[in-house]
């Protein structure tokens, strides 16, 4: 069924009870010509830009837990592509574009919504550290605005601009960031890859990947056996473990990143706002709640849930720049599984394994991610060569040195992003 | 989080920073090929269950100490001092 005014008003006057199940749920086939470990928001958009782009449908998803489930369902929801690295800028880029008409392809309503995204800064340094970025963006054809202090002060008012420590010198705007309601990314992209034939086979867990002579043949799962001709492996914070099923080592340690919603409130809070020297980004949902993240716990975990100091550093954070939302009381915190790479920039690429191909790496930025991800993916494992905005992101560039990408200038190691 | 230190006892979670996994105390040989380096620097088992940690006692005595740790569950196990576990091998 095709979504749209008609079909709400039709099924309005009908009780609602005409609405088909948006996808299937098949048992698996013996055999397919690709299979993708992992149903999150990535391995969605994979089998949906596998159908649409390249008219590959023989294709089965493969989830452990259910379709939202996992970090798709667990993250800010922010949505932006203010990269400033050769690499990384393309990327996020071609993922805003795609962004802008999912809704269109998909026929789904994720509310993306453009609202802003603004990121203060705070002393002069930071400022030309901005100016820089809002350049590189502006040259890659996105959008930047570089606000003063009264410019900050036109748009968000309510934030404390004499603080002591970090005065808000002004910042960096980007009217084409914003948000999206993350449930319906990951159900959009299920229904349209569904509705194109994929199979999308939730509750199971891939325990083995099957290889013969460099070859992957297929996987086993706790449905049973499935042969492949391909096999894509984008498990987020999981990647170590099923890497280790084709004997692979990777370089990525899986962390825990907090995050919190308030109660729902009015709407007091119209853009995305991060003030990257508390580490703290704060947006309102659709539904009213304050929703804000900070950092890793930086231990690694697959707990999905933080300890306390990194709760109270938060909320310290935002305290100190947003007084007001002292007011409001917490709803719900959660931690979703960081797959965190050296240089904090992802991994698409083939492996050593002929017809094994790897996804990985997305640190804390996965969401804004998605269709771009599931895009450059599909291409790569359909036409065996990497997509162009994603070329940069290769395996090996750990191993040889060449095309980190290390968008902090922190360094290219583990524990530094 | 209270974190066992060999030499402090139980102390807070905030005095200590984790560094990462404790493969970092098997240092390579500086002439060792790329593909060691490699390894050593960026591969990483990664495991969901018990891990060896290297962690620092920066607001504390200054010890660089390997935590035995469940990175599902959190729960500490085991720690000792890193220059004892390194000599142990």
């Amino acid at each position: 069924m095709r979504y749209s005014a008609w079909a709400i008003l039709k099924q309005g006057l009908t009780g609602n009870a005409g609405w088909p199940q948006a996808w299937r749920s098949p048992d698996p086939r013996p055999e397919y010509d690709i299979v993708i470990i992992g149903g999150g928001g990535h391995g969605l958009a994979t089998a949906f830009y596998l159908a649409r782009e390249h008219g590959l449908t023989n294709v089965a998803v493969v989830e452990k837990g259910y379709l939202g489930g996992g970090n798709v369902g667990r993250n800010t929801t922010i949505v932006r592509a203010n990269y400033m690295l050769e690499g990384n800028s393309q990327f996020y880029s071609h993922s805003l574009k795609l962004w802008e008409r999912m809704e269109g392809d998909l026929n789904y309503n994720a509310m993306h919504s453009q609202r802003g995204i603004l990121n203060l800064f705070h002393s002069d340094g930071q400022r030309d550290m901005f100016a820089r970025r809002g350049n590189m963006m502006i040259s890659q054809g996105d959008d930047a605005e570089l606000l003063d202090t009264e410019g900050v002060r036109a748009k968000v008012p309510f934030l404390d601009f004499e603080n002591t420590r970090f005065p808000v010198f002004g910042g960096l705007y980007h009217a084409r960031g914003g948000t999206a309601r993350h449930d319906a990314v990951a159900w959009g992209f299920a229904r349209g890859a569904d509705m194109r034939g994929v199979d999308i086979i939730q509750n199971c867990a891939v325990t083995g990947i099957d290889i013969e002579n460099g070859r992957v043949r297929g996987v086993q799962t706790t449905k049973g056996a499935i042969r492949a001709k391909k096999v894509g492996i984008v498990v987020a914070g999981r990647s170590g473990q099923v890497a280790a099923m084709a004997g692979m080592r990777l370089p990525i340690e899986s962390h825990v990143l907090q995050a919190f919603v308030t109660e729902g409130l009015k709407p007091c809070l119209d853009m995305v706002v991060t003030y990257g020297m508390g580490h703290f980004y704060i947006s309102q949902s659709d539904k009213g709640g304050l929703v804000f993240g900070g950092d890793l716990d930086f231990y690694p975990s697959y707990a999905a849930r933080g300890n306390l100091p990194m709760v109270e550093h938060v909320i310290e954070a935002g305290m100190t720049l947003m007084p007001m939302i002292g007011r409001a009381r917490l709803l719900r915190s959660w931690g979703g599984i960081m797959d965190m790479s050296p240089d904090g920039s992802p991994i698409i690429d083939k492996t050593h394994i002929e017809g094994l191909y790897l996804n990985c790496g997305w640190c804390y930025g996965g969401f804004k991610a998605v269709p771009g991800s599931g895009y450059s993916f599909a291409h790569l494992i359909a036409t065996d060569r990497p997509h162009a905005p994603a070329s940069r992101y290769r395996l090996d560039r750990f191993e040889t040195g060449i095309g980190l990408m290390d968008e902090e200038g922190t360094g290219a190691q583990h524990n530094l992003h | 989080m209270r974190v066992p230190c060999p030499l402090c006892g139980d102390r807070d979670l905030r005095e200590f920073t984790p560094r990462g996994a404790a493969v970092l105390l098997d240092r390579p040989a500086p002439d060792a090929d790329a593909a060691t380096w490699n390894d050593y620097i960026h591969l990483r088992d990664n495991p969901a269950g018990a891990s060896e940690e290297l962690w620092y006692h920066g607001g504390g005595c200054g010890a660089w100490i390997v935590v035995s740790r469940d990175t599902v569950t959190h729960a500490i196990s085991a720690t000792k001092l890193a220059a004892e576990a390194r000599d142990a091998g």
